[in-house]
């Protein structure tokens, strides 16, 4: 999903850049505040940054014939809200824009709303929903985790969309195909971060019960289960 | 069931992976002898979709560094995940120990 640097037109770059800051700072805003109140929650928050690091530095193949990687943002937004992952994957995509020349930093904001602002919100009000519905506990977790990760490379093709519209066929066209290249291929990764997320997320109810219920992810009942 | 559920599901994961690798067979050289990619980055078939639909377009900024080989790239994306999947596991040591130990706490507690 990185786009990669100069690869969008300025107004579109300085636009997403402009779209992106405030969900950062804000991101950064409540990080502090929850520090401040629950500074023993600074480990749980390091884990979803490791995780998003973990599962956004592996390119696994897949069946369309090319490679991508997961994002591994959907944990996190279930775990702190989606807003704490913002800051979050602007480190993780500010990293490899830096160092690894993968994505850029004229495309950073293009890049931190679709991977770190799209994805957690979807996630968490994936989560929400399924939960809501009584879905059980590990589906509602790969439900939220796997379309988030999918939704992220939908909002790249819509943002390559809106940048380089199809001559002929318009905005439409043009997202079909580039849809073509990063969906597809996503949809086997977005189903293997459902499961990595369910497998942390399980190890996580099962030794770290009371912080999962301190946040209101878990309920008291589905622990004692 | 409940016990092997993690085991079962990274062998599922496994497998998603390494299915493509099996089904997904390289496509024939074409014409000219020259040798077709499997297996490249989405990214860079982005890439060529944009060179393709917007023929003109120009990047107008290039990456600051880029990493001199191949090797020093996997390099540094091994470093990424190696950092992660410590922290990770360093946290799911000092977690379970603690669970442990807070049931050992709760047996003496009893006797």
């Amino acid at each position: 999903m990185h786009i990669m640097e100069g690869f969008l037109p300025v107004q579109h770059a300085i636009g997403w850049s402009v779209a992106s800051s405030p969900f950062v700072a804000y991101g950064l805003h409540s990080i502090n505040k929850r520090f401040r109140e629950q500074p023993e929650q600074r480990m749980l928050l390091g884990v979803a940054a490791a995780f998003t690091f973990v599962l956004s530095a592996l390119k696994l193949p897949s069946v369309t014939g090319s490679c991508s990687h997961p994002t591994g943002t959907g944990l996190g937004a279930i775990l702190f809200g989606p807003t704490a992952m913002a800051p979050i994957g602007a480190v993780v995509l500010m990293f490899q824009a830096i160092l690894l020349a993968h994505g850029g930093l004229t495309t950073l904001g293009a890049n931190i709303f679709s991977m770190a602002i799209v994805g957690p919100f979807a996630a968490a009000a994936i989560y929400r929903l399924a939960r809501t519905a009584r879905l059980p506990f590990g589906f509602s977790i790969f439900l939220a985790a796997s379309l988030a990760d999918l939704l992220t490379y939908i909002t790249t093709s819509a943002q390559l969309a809106l940048a380089f519209p199809d001559p002929s066929g318009g905005f439409a066209a043009s997202f079909a195909k580039f849809a073509g290249v990063f969906a597809f291929t996503q949809i086997p990764l977005a189903i293997s971060e459902g499961l990595l997320t369910v497998v942390v997320m399980n190890s996580l109810v099962r030794f770290n019960a009371r912080e999962l219920q301190q946040m209101k992810v878990t309920t008291a009942q589905e622990l004692k289960a | 069931m409940k016990k092997y559920q993690n085991l079962l599901l990274l062998m599922a994961v496994l497998a998603l992976v390494a299915l493509p690798l099996w089904i997904v067979k390289k496509p024939a050289p074409g014409p000219d002898g020259s040798q077709a990619g499997i297996f490249a980055g989405a990214d860079d078939k982005a890439r060529d979709m944009v060179g393709s639909i917007a023929p003109g377009y120009k990047p107008w900024a290039k990456p600051l560094m880029e990493p001199p080989s191949g090797e020093i790239g996997s390099l540094l994306f091994a470093l990424q995940a190696a950092l992660g999947a410590g922290f990770i596991g360093y946290y799911l040591g000092v977690s379970t120990t603690r669970a442990k130990m807070r049931r050992e706490l709760d047996k003496e507690a009893r006797c």
